[in-house]
């Protein structure tokens, strides 16, 4: 069974149709990328799939979970499906640790020694050991953004998600961030990347979803969406971000 | 005993016309001297700026209550005697003057810098800037805040008994002290006051919302 | 004027002291509690309780404290719930304290951006939970300024008790200017240590704000980055 099932999905906000009719499978261990202008729905997709939007029909499954606005199995889902955000959305008034500690702590009673230790194995993972007691503020964009992947890390979920996760970082901070993210992505974990980066995409992922008014437009292999585009809209695309 | 009935509850309205006129002259009274004490704290003068820092910042700190007893004692200590009403008045009028000079004071400094160099270098003098500038747009700014300290006024009046005075409070506590019917009497009490204040507060809240929606284009 | 007679009654001002500064630190403690469980009524039951909840607090913010005061010292009894002097004032102090405190915090919990309740759901966190770990504090910190305000005109309203005999600061005034018959100068003490006592509590306040939340520089900017991103 694929990790991410997506069946003919529509999701509209009031008059404006997002999404028209998307189908997607993602296997387990399988990296994807989502590109595509913005206003595409590629975010909104992705935001569906964890349950932050509603969808007007269609299915969705994610990590044997059936994607349904009942809060109860939401948060069941979410405890398997983890999402990092643009803006990083840390808790201000939490440390590092802290923040990272209060899922596991509060959603799976996870007893605060094991909680810690798992705090700091996963900030390890992000090369942030050193700043377990740092408040967010104190931790430059990168730094946040790589707390935000460490965070759900512990969760120890089956699924990550990111969106446009480096995105509001200067240039000089995007590196770090997803050099954390191509280690997961070669430790076999399962994600789903919305992205400008043309080049993790073409490089890291293994297919390459491209979106275009709220359908996909094209996909397949990164190497072949990317050497080869079919339609005339990708080609503008993929022509625009190498300048 | 008596009973709560129609010749009590006119009571109580007729004194509820107390209170608003009450709550009128001292806002009238207030803001004059309030006006005063918000020119005088923005003054250049450093003396006449901290002297309305401090009038403002004191009664500020201290209960209306005290407010009260200290202007109703102090004018009587000097040789004024006041009727009730004008004693109640007069001291709620200090008590207004502190609070209007700082929302005004706050409205007048909101007004961006700008507005002031923008008319100055068209050789207006700074009465006129004041005037013609400078008030128009602190005015509509002060609108909402100042609404809103009148239905702390209305409230308040409410405790000038201590002078003396009856108006709707005393009233009710009149017709208590009669009929015993400490729930029908309060309840009409509080539902005139809250017939007087939640409009004023409704405006209010209004008036910031339009405010705030003109200020983002 | 003579202040000898008013200062030999000191142990009633004194006492008077304490007992307003009980009231008032009761009250903010109590009505702050009240406010959490009202404002997370509104923003967590349904559309009924939020109703509810909005027109306690226009009820009480649109009536004044005194009447307030009298309805559940005089009308209470008549209900059967007798209680004392002091007890109706911290009962009627908590109601309306909470009430205020109520719309401070609503509003400090809706200017919270909505990636932070986003972030908090994702984690799996229900939206109690999301409420009392990720929303209360910062909310608490942004409008930390306005419940201070708040807290220091609630200590002055409380000298409003004296109108039920409450000895408290204005209460205990109230006798010694019977006993002394030296009501301006009795006012005049009275009226510097409430002075006092408010300067303090606005002092003690911004202290205990720095100290409960020191991450509260960092929210403005957070939004900064929101609103940016």
């Amino acid at each position: 069974m694929p990790a991410v099932l997506i069946d003919d999905v529509h999701k509209r906000f009031g008059q404006l149709e997002v999404l028209k009719g998307v189908s997607l499978n993602v296997e387990s261990g399988q990296v994807v990328a989502l590109i595509g202008r913005s206003g595409s729905g590629k975010s909104t997709l992705l935001r569906c799939i964890n349950g932050l939007e509603a969808i007007n029909s269609g299915r969705i499954e994610v990590a044997g979970h059936v994607v349904d606005q009942d809060q109860k199995k939401l948060r069941e889902l979410r405890k398997d499906v983890g999402i990092v955000f643009q803006s990083y959305n840390l808790f201000p008034h939490l440390t590092v640790g802290q923040n990272i500690m209060l899922s596991p702590r509060i959603t799976q009673n996870v007893p605060q020694a094991q909680a810690e230790k798992l705090a700091r194995e996963v900030l390890a993972q992000v090369g942030l050991s050193e700043k377990f007691d740092s408040y967010p503020d104190n931790l430059s964009g990168g730094q946040q953004q790589r707390v935000a992947i460490a965070r759900s890390l512990a969760m120890q979920p089956k699924v990550m998600l990111f969106d446009e996760v480096t995105s509001a970082l200067d240039p000089e901070l995007t590196g770090e961030v997803l050099l954390v993210m191509e280690k997961l992505a070669k430790d076999g974990m399962t994600m789903l990347l919305v992205t400008h980066e043309m080049s993790f995409a073409r490089n890291v992922a293994s297919t390459t979803v491209f979106m275009h008014q709220g359908k996909i437009w094209e996909s397949g292999p990164s190497q072949d969406v990317f050497g080869n585009p079919q339609t005339p809209e990708l080609r503008n695309f993929v022509s625009a971000g190498r300048k | 005993m008596q009973t709560f009935g129609w010749p009590e509850a006119m009571f109580i309205f007729r004194a509820a016309g107390w209170t608003l006129l009450l709550t009128v002259i001292s806002f009238a009274i207030g803001s004059i001297i309030g006006g005063a004490f918000a020119i005088m704290r923005l003054s250049r003068i450093k003396l006449v700026r901290n002297f309305a820092a401090t009038y403002i910042l004191v009664i500020q700190s201290i209960p209306v209550l005290m407010v009260l007893f200290m202007s109703y004692y102090g004018l009587s200590i000097i040789g004024i005697e006041l009727p009730p009403f004008f004693a109640a008045s007069a001291s709620l009028a200090v008590y207004v003057s502190a609070y209007l000079a700082e929302i005004w004071r706050g409205s007048i400094e909101s007004v961006p810098f700008q507005q002031w160099e923008a008319s100055s270098s068209l050789a207006h003098s700074p009465a006129q800037t004041y005037r013609y500038v400078i008030l128009p747009q602190a005015i509509r700014i002060s609108l909402p805040p100042t609404v809103g300290f009148l239905v702390q006024l209305v409230k308040n009046t409410s405790i000038v008994s201590v002078v003396g005075f009856v108006e709707l409070s005393r009233a009710g506590q009149l017709v208590n002290n009669a009929t015993f019917q400490a729930f029908q009497v309060f309840s009409l009490v509080a539902v005139i006051y809250f017939a007087i204040c939640f409009p004023l507060s409704r405006l209010s809240r209004h008036l910031e919302k339009v405010m705030n929606a003109s200020r983002s284009h | 004027m003579q202040f000898d007679p008013v200062l030999a009654e000191s142990d009633l001002i004194l006492s008077g002291i304490w007992l307003t500064i009980w009231l008032s630190a009761s009250a903010i403690v109590l009505g702050c509690s009240l406010a959490v469980l009202l404002v997370a009524l509104r923003t967590l039951a349904g559309r009924w309780a939020g109703i509810v909840v909005d027109a306690y607090v226009e009820l009480m913010r649109n009536t004044p404290f005194l009447i307030q005061l009298f309805m559940i010292f005089f009308g209470l009894p008549l209900l059967g719930i007798r209680m004392s002097g002091v007890e109706a004032a911290l009962l009627t102090m908590t109601l309306n304290l909470g009430a205020y405190s109520t719309e401070i915090i609503r509003a400090g919990v809706e200017s919270i951006h909505r990636s932070q309740f986003e972030a908090g759901v994702s984690l799996a966190l229900s939206r109690r939970q999301v409420f009392q770990y990720v929303v209360l504090q910062p909310a608490f910190a942004r409008v930390w300024p306005a419940l201070s305000s708040q807290f220091v005109l609630m200590m002055l309203a409380s000298s409003i008790c004296s109108f039920i005999s409450v000895q408290e600061l204005s209460g205990a005034a109230a006798i010694v200017e019977q006993r002394t018959f030296r009501s301006f100068e009795t006012y005049i003490i009275v009226t510097a240590v409430y002075l006092v006592m408010a300067l303090s509590l606005k002092v003690f306040l911004l202290w205990l704000g720095r100290k409960l939340f020191p991450q509260v520089s960092g929210l403005s900017r957070l939004d900064a980055k929101a609103e940016a991103a």
